[in-house]
């Protein structure tokens, strides 16, 4: 059987992404600043380390409960240049545009651009439009660069994680997920659910004012936290172990996984950034993270230990152990 | 609980073997690690609880036959697109042009038949009892209006047909069933008294939660222990001992007991639902004329041995490579309730 096609899966944040990623995109175009695969590219220019990255946004709906296309693609790209430590600055944005679309929408999501970007300070300095024939393009689609300058006095990444550091979340989980899919023909459902969708870079930088031993952060996207703890625990060569106890998530996010047979940590987040730090800093940046209002539900969620290598593994509410394995990533196309 | 479960198992005094039938109870069982929390001398074995593991594999060439159809959508539940026909799955298909389209209920199908007057909308028909009600109410519902280009390929089967096929089967022994609770929800816990009477195997209906399927367990070893064989039923807040008469009533309407295939198991007499005749033009196999020709698969896939419990997916020479959830060769391990991509997923390959 040949697979010689894209098919939705590939786009799901999971294996098969990776897999796509490696084969082809890697194999073809690898170099010293693209091999981590982080969330961003560390650049040195003029002595100074900064974060560069790009990504693009294709959700369906363009507007859902607790946002819209628009600040989505700030929170998305600025949320990518944050857990680097980086403080975002400048951002590009390019539109593809369908015919037909409302005017009325479109204004409404640059102006949620334009808050979303103040808030978070960063400016958007170059841009691009194109227009699309009907039914070419459903809407519109974003596509963004984000640069911003790294103040971490570590480097952080997906590699740097080290067994006794402590795993830490900001809040509950699965939130942006349901919330699109609450609104998907066919699915839709009545939730009171919202999109975590925040801009992170507040929080980083009150998490880095500790002075804690960060190794690395993760805004758990698309493929959720087990996505990106998978990666974490491969990328450093560790042991994850995370604890279903101390998970949170919300009676509403739990119901509609129930519902639809999905798993809260598989579902995408928005707003949401898993830290590991040092085990004796852990109080320190639990502290940091409650005070802010995008922590004020933190929880330590998990360890890591040596063994086994490469491996989550979850606690279970009845004392059980599981694997947490790299979601495939076909559940829910077009997500963020 | 766990303790009771112990000493319970002390008392029965020899190795026992459970089965549940359920894709739910295996995700369930898996998910919460509960399988670990068990003495040595019980063992939890999953049979072919997962409805899209148990479809035979012709029934998926069918499909992506009509898939290629040009006026033709196929609306389906998800958890078949991925699943490897002879050449090809609905959605390296959907990724090469073909209309499939993925919906959430059979009542979602009807209303894209209503959208597109000029396709013809097939949905794919699978699963227990659990859902052939709500397939029974679309058709019943697109006769009654008269909504002429709707259509079910229809491979629904019933549990307790399955159930006594592997009793019949010596070679597996089981030493009690932990019987499916949305499936109960339906058709009433009373449809497994044959269990418990003719071949004296205790039955315990059973809920979903972690807790349930532990209760479900220490009744089952509680029944050995007393030398008891009985149908009881632990999810009694959603199980009535005769069902949702309504459901029933509408399946009865709609659909007669045929003979079907079930893969891994063969033939089982009278466990598939099909159309009846009433609504014979509500039924894709008469209406579009699909073939079913005879599917080929790897000879070297279990997922029939671990639907009869006969197997466990890591006695598969393709458990992990080839075969794994990205690259799946066997239905078990596609379907969100396959047992091999929970024994991939929750214990890993290593397992």
């Amino acid at each position: 059987m040949r697979r010689d096609r894209i098919l939705l899966a590939h786009g799901g944040g999971g294996s098969l992404t990776r897999e796509l990623i490696e084969k082809l995109f890697l194999a073809r175009l690898e170099n010293p600043l693209l091999k981590p695969l982080d969330d961003s590219a560390v650049l040195v220019m003029g002595g100074k380390a900064h974060a560069f990255t790009t990504d693009s946004y294709v959700v369906r709906p363009y507007i859902f409960p607790g946002g819209d296309i628009g600040k989505l693609a700030v929170c998305g790209t600025i949320n990518d240049l944050a857990v680097m430590g980086a403080r975002p600055l400048w951002m590009s944005l390019s539109f593809i545009l369908e015919e037909g679309l409302l005017l009325a929408d479109l204004q409404r999501i640059i102006e949620s651009i334009g808050a979303t970007a103040a808030e978070a300070g960063v400016q958007i300095v170059t841009g691009d439009t194109k227009v699309v024939e009907r039914g070419k393009c459903e809407g519109l689609y974003i596509n963004t660069a984000g640069l911003g300058e790294i103040v971490a006095p570590n480097r952080l990444g997906a590699a740097n994680v080290k067994a006794g550091d402590a795993v830490i979340i900001n809040g509950p989980i699965g939130e942006h997920g349901v919330a699109v899919m609450s609104q998907r023909e066919g699915i839709a459902f009545q939730t009171n659910v919202v999109s975590d969708c925040a801009p992170l870079w507040p929080l980083v930088k009150a998490i880095l004012d500790t002075g804690a031993e960060i190794h690395a952060m993760r805004d758990p996207t698309r493929g959720g936290v087990a996505a990106a703890v998978c990666d974490i625990a491969r990328a450093s060569n560790v042991g994850i172990r995370l604890r279903e106890d101390a998970l949170p998530v919300s009676r509403e996010v739990r119901g509609a996984c129930d519902l639809l047979g999905f798993d809260p940590l598989t579902i995408a987040n928005e707003g949401k950034v898993l830290v590991f730090c040092r085990t004796t800093d852990a109080a320190k940046v639990f502290a940091a993270m409650r005070e802010n209002p995008l922590g004020k539900h933190a929880c330590v969620i998990g360890e890591v230990c040596e063994q086994p290598p490469g491996t989550v593994t979850l606690r279970t509410t009845i004392g059980g152990e599981r694997i947490i394995d790299m979601p495939t990533g076909e559940d829910l196309p077009r997500i963020c | 609980m766990v303790q009771n479960i112990e000493e319970l198992s002390q008392r029965v005094g020899h190795d026992v073997k459970f089965m549940e039938v359920c894709g739910t109870h295996t995700m369930a069982a898996f998910r919460s690690g509960l399988r670990q929390l068990l003495p040595k001398s019980v063992r939890l074995v999953s049979g072919p609880g997962c409805p899209v593991c148990v479809t035979d594999p012709s029934y998926l060439d069918a499909a992506i036959e009509l898939c290629g159809r040009s006026d033709v959508i196929l609306a389906t539940f998800g958890d078949l697109v991925r699943v490897p026909g002879t050449d090809t799955s609905l959605e390296r298909e959907r990724a090469a042009g073909a209309n499939v389209r993925i919906v959430y209920s059979p009542s979602d199908a009807l209303l894209l038949a209503r959208e597109c007057p000029s396709k013809k909308v097939v949905f794919l028909g699978i699963g227990f009892e659990t859902t052939a009600p709500t397939i029974a109410w679309a058709i019943w519902r697109a006769a009654h209006d008269g909504v002429q280009n709707f259509s079910v390929l229809c491979a629904h089967k019933t549990m307790p047909q399955a159930m006594d096929a592997l009793l019949r089967d010596k070679e597996l022994r089981i030493d009690g069933f932990l019987c499916p609770g949305h499936v109960s929800v339906i058709t009433g816990a009373h449809i497994y008294r044959f269990i418990s009477e003719r071949y004296r195997i205790p039955c315990v209906v059973s809920g979903f939660e972690a807790w349930d399927i532990l209760k479900s367990i220490e009744m089952l070893l509680r029944q050995l222990a007393e030398g008891r064989a009985e149908v009881e039923n632990e999810y009694s807040r959603s199980v009535k001992e005769y069902g949702n008469e309504a459901a029933l009533r509408l399946m009865d309407e709609v659909f007669e007991p045929c003979d079907t295939v079930w893969r891994g198991i063969g033939i089982i007499p009278g466990s598939g639902l099909a159309i009846r005749e009433k609504y014979a033009r509500f039924d894709a196999t008469k209406v579009l004329g699909v073939q079913f020709p005879e599917a080929r698969v790897n000879p070297l896939c279990s997922c029939g041995s671990v639907l009869r419990g006969a197997a466990s997916p890591l006695d598969c020479r393709l458990f992990g490579h080839p075969c794994s959830p990205t690259h799946p060769i066997g239905p078990c391990m596609v379907s969100g309730e396959g047992v091999c991509a929970a024994y991939y997923k929750y214990e890993g390959v290593a397992a």
